[in-house]
């Protein structure tokens, strides 16, 4: 009968036992170095948080810096860093989800709205003391010791900005001449208007496409309604609209903007209810054509070759278009009267039309126009502006020549800058 | 009223601009602002747009003179905005529709400038009184300063680049100077007009 096995191990099953233990014991410390191996370490933290308010900002924005942690470096430990507020130094700090990468020594905390418009990370609220901490991530989300602030940050809204103050008291003394000089011819005063030759000829313009019985077109330029140069040429289409219904003519007035048009159409019709004629008022003639700026010098041009308008007026701001609808405007024979205060697109139309009003006339055209004493009075003191401006500029070239022999000797180069 | 109101509320958002030119606090009202004026832009284009279908189908009904031009940018304009629609703005046949006729139009208008520079610049540059002999000169000087040819042969002895340079930096830009600072006092008198209610042609008054 076999000798049954009691549960010891036997000779043979020791040995197996003993490489079986041997075995587990190897892959055990295996294991530990591997893991030893791949864990990763812990990145040294930034140093020297320091915070500020925001300059020159409506408040609810915050200006930290700090000093980078010895393991940002490239190829380094560092991956990002993380911010953290509170209005308690113990906290709890609010981890903010702002995207800082290592190699950052600055950032905003001014809140964070994404695309859709929905807020991320609400701003710090002014007067309010936050205190900050940051952390440094390296490889594997392992974090450093977080650094705190060390006295603590509040926004503020400022109310006034320091560096226009220079603005400030050139536009008050302007303003001041133009309202004198406004008030003065509200009295009665008589006033003398230097003549400009293109607004003098406007009427002319106007007469002419009357008496060959054709129409006439107004180009508000191609900018919206929030270009000041855009705002002067509606201020003009009201004045020449008024003429045209006087003379019983018709004006086209062809926009690049929606906006322009629906103004331009109302301006439009006031001038013709205005001038009595609301019947010959027709609201086909201001038309929208397009935003896009060839697409729109293709409109115009075809208009101008299919109903050759006797007078053409481009009035307002005109880039690469000024030269083409000039010069299309010239082939049909049509007057031509341009205005702007583009630098750069005013020889063009010096050159294609019959009378350009170059920057500041055509500011002026739509006062010089109603020949009302009051916006009259604001032209003379405009120009005691420019005779001021004129002072500055040889007092300052007079001081520029000295500060070139001596650049201790006096400095107001700082008095004219604007920040 | 009718006439007020907008007075009013010019005078109040130009105040708001103003102010906040020289006060940060008031950004956000500023801000608001301008968000109001692409709020009422949207609606204009709605108008802009709804004048454009509008003038061109009167336009094929009445048969009035050149109507066929209607259809071609009656189409355009549907196929462009239901092809948007459809396929988004940024891939398919819209990007395809525009990248291939939109821009080559544009493109076309654009080359034009170059005859009309030439035959512009034939009418300014003839000399018939002292000025335009001046402007004559002038232009052709700063051409050649521009060139190659200018600075070959001869002509190098000239030193025209160097006469050029001189030409923009300082003529030039000190014309250029003078109308943007009049240009500047222009807008401030213009906006005082329009802020204080005495300029009103806008409003179809005198």
């Amino acid at each position: 009968m076999p000798k049954k096995s009691l549960g010891f191990p036997t000779h043979t099953n020791k040995a197996t036992l003993t490489v079986f233990v041997t075995v587990m014991v190897a892959l055990f410390f295996s294991i530990i170095l591997v893991s030893a191996s791949h864990a990763q370490p812990t990145p040294r933290p930034p140093t020297n948080l320091g915070g500020e308010d925001t300059p020159l900002d409506a408040g609810g924005s915050v200006q930290l810096s700090w000093t980078a942690s010895p393991d940002d470096t490239v190829g380094g430990l560092v991956e990002k860093y993380i911010l953290s507020r509170s209005t308690k130094l113990e906290g709890p700090y609010e981890e903010l989800s702002y995207v800082i990468t290592s190699g950052t020594t600055s950032y905003a905390d001014a809140g964070l709205i994404d695309e859709k418009g929905v807020i991320q990370i609400t701003k710090p609220k002014n007067n309010i003391n936050y205190y900050y901490q940051l952390i440094a991530v390296g490889k594997g989300g392992v974090k450093s010791e977080p650094t705190v602030i060390d006295q603590p940050v509040m926004a503020e809204r400022q109310w006034f900005h320091p560096g226009r103050i220079n603005m400030l008291v050139a536009s008050l003394v302007l303003s001041l001449f133009i309202l004198i000089f406004i008030w003065q011819a509200s009295l009665g005063k008589e006033l003398y208007i230097r003549p400009i030759a293109g607004l003098e000829a406007v009427q002319e313009a106007i007469g002419r496409a009357t008496e060959m019985g054709k129409p006439v077109l107004f180009i508000p330029g191609i900018m919206d309604m929030d270009d000041i140069q855009t705002i002067a040429a509606v201020t003009i289409l009201g004045r020449v609209a008024r003429m045209v219904a006087e003379y019983d003519a018709q004006i086209l007035v062809p926009t690049s903007r929606s906006l322009v048009m629906t103004v331009a159409s109302e301006v439009v019709r006031e001038a013709y209810l205005d001038a009595g004629r609301p019947d010959a008022f027709k609201p086909d003639n201001i038309r929208y054509l397009t935003d896009d700026q060839f697409g729109y010098v293709a409109g115009v041009d075809g208009i101008m070759l299919r109903d050759r308008p006797a007078a053409n007026f481009y009035l307002g701001t005109f880039y690469a278009e000024s030269l083409i609808l000039a010069e299309t405007g010239a082939s049909i024979g049509a007057i031509q009267i341009a205005g702007t205060a583009m630098p750069s697109q005013l020889p063009f139309f010096v050159a294609a039309c019959d009378y350009t009003l170059i920057g500041e006339e055509l500011f002026a055209a739509s006062a010089y126009l109603s020949r009302e004493p009051k916006q009259l009075g604001s032209l003379i003191g405009q120009d005691w502006g420019k005779v001021i401006f004129l002072i500055f500029i040889i007092i300052g070239s007079i001081i520029a020549i000295f500060n070139q022999l001596n650049p201790d000797l006096i400095s107001i180069k700082s008095w004219f800058e604007m920040q | 009223m009718k006439k007020q109101l907008p007075v009013i509320i010019g005078l109040i958002a130009g105040l708001v601009f103003i102010v906040q030119f020289f006060s940060p606090a008031i950004t956000p009202i500023q801000e608001r602002f301008t968000n109001w004026f692409i709020v009422v832009s949207v609606f204009a284009f709605v108008l802009g747009l709804t004048n454009l279908i509008t003038i061109n189908l009167q336009k094929i009904q009445r048969r009035e003179e050149n109507w066929p031009y209607s259809f071609p940018l009656l189409i355009s304009l549907f196929a462009m905005a239901i092809l948007s629609f459809i396929f988004g703005i940024e891939k398919g046949p819209f990007v395809w529709l525009f990248n291939n006729m939109m821009l080559p139009m544009s493109a076309t208008m654009f080359s034009l400038l170059a005859f009309f520079v030439a035959s512009a610049s034939y009418r300014a540059f003839r000399a018939r009184h002292k000025e335009a002999a001046m402007l004559l000169v002038t232009a052709i000087i700063v051409m050649l300063g521009q060139v190659p040819i200018g600075a070959a042969g001869v002509l190098q002895y000239l030193r025209l680049a160097d006469i050029t340079n001189w030409i923009m930096a300082y003529p030039n830009m000190a014309a250029q100077r003078a109308i943007l600072i009049g240009a500047a006092l222009g807008v401030v008198a213009i906006s005082l007009r329009i802020l204080l209610g005495i300029e009103r042609a806008y409003l179809g008054e005198d």
